[in-house]
């Protein structure tokens, strides 16, 4: 007997785990992994200066909180770089969100029907909400008229100077 | 007798203060408990917060009337947990990267778990002042 006696654990992610511990197919593995593991680290720092200064310029600039109506969205989404601005962190956030709940839902569920259950729910919500996002930032109308082509009485007061 | 169940019966000194593991117990465990939850209310929040900006495609008075349910200080105690949910979330998140990308982030993992708490008071402190203060003071 040797007096070191050797303990075999798997790092992870070495491809050396018993197939019977690992839920996905060995063809469909690493590639797939390895990109939500490098999408996670890299959206993570970009979403943190797209969010601090969304929450800065909305929350602690001005009035704050008080500030913020339909005027000030129109007056933001004027400009371009709002637009592109909250369309990345639209799209970032999103993604990465799904894959981090994707992630727990993988973590907690046992059942592979309750998994499919969470995950096509989760999936389907996502996408709604990434469409919706996206169309609302592109199909944006500051200076909205009634039925019969007047601009409304409380539009933003550049739509009057047209 | 081999010498590895010695071991088991009188852990390593080190262990005592959590630098023989990076994720069991300790700041490691926790500070992952808290990435995940913060994690899932923020996502949970911009579903909800991507619908209401949607108003806006709806009309300037539907938008404002919703914005304007935000504009007390019980909505602001609840806006001001969401930031502090993203600052850890953020902070955290750039030490786990950290850990993972720098060749000295394990080593310092511990201390830099206690710098993302230190900024995320100073932080979240001054964001929580000023908050209240334009919400009780207009
Ligand atoms: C309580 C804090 C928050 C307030 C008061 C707030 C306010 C606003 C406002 C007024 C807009 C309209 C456009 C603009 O200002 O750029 C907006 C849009 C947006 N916000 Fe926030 N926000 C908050 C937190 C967040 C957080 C934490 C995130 C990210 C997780 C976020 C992500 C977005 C996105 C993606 C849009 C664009 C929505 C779209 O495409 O229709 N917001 N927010
Ligand atoms: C503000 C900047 C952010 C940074 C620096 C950041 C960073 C990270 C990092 C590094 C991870 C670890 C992934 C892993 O362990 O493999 C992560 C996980 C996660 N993030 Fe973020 N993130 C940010 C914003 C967000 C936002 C806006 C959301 C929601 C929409 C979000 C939701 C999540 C979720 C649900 C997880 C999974 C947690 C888990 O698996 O335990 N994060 N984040």
């Amino acid at each position: 007997m040797t007096t070191q006696q050797q303990i075999n654990i798997a790092a992870p992610r070495s491809g050396d785990i018993d197939p019977k511990y690992i839920r996905q197919s060995a063809s469909s593995s690493s590639n797939w992994e390895m990109f939500k593991w490098l999408f996670m680290r890299i959206s993570g720092p970009i979403l943190l200066v797209l969010i601090f200064t969304h929450l800065f310029t909305n929350l602690m600039l001005g009035d704050g909180v008080h500030g913020l109506n339909f005027g000030l969205v129109a007056g933001k989404w004027a400009s371009p770089l709002w637009q592109i601005w909250d369309l990345v962190m639209l799209w970032l956030a999103m993604i990465h969100g799904t894959i981090g709940v994707a992630t727990i839902i993988d973590d907690y569920t046992k059942k592979d029907r309750t998994r499919v259950a969470f995950k096509v729910a989760l999936y389907l919500a996502s996408i709604t909400i990434v469409v919706l996002g996206t169309l609302v930032i592109f199909t944006f109308e500051p200076c909205m008229t009634d039925a019969a082509g007047n601009l409304l009485d409380n539009s933003p007061s550049f739509c009057f100077n047209q | 007798m081999s010498t590895a169940t010695t071991a088991q019966q009188s852990p390593p000194a080190e262990s005592k203060s959590g630098r023989g593991t990076l994720y069991r117990g300790k700041e490691g465990m926790w500070s992952w408990v808290g990435h995940r939850i913060t994690g899932v209310v923020i996502f949970l929040f911009l579903l909800v917060h991507v619908l209401d900006t949607a108003l806006v495609r709806v009309s300037p008075e539907a938008y404002d009337a919703v914005i304007g349910t935000y504009k007390n200080w019980y909505m602001a105690l609840g806006e001001s947990g969401l930031v502090a949910a993203v600052i850890y979330h953020a902070f955290n998140g750039i030490r786990i990267v950290l850990v993972d990308f720098w060749q000295k982030g394990t080593k310092y993992h511990r201390h830099m778990f206690w710098t993302v708490m230190i900024l995320w008071v100073v932080v979240f402190g001054a964001f929580f002042i000023r908050h209240m203060m334009l919400v009780l003071g207009g």
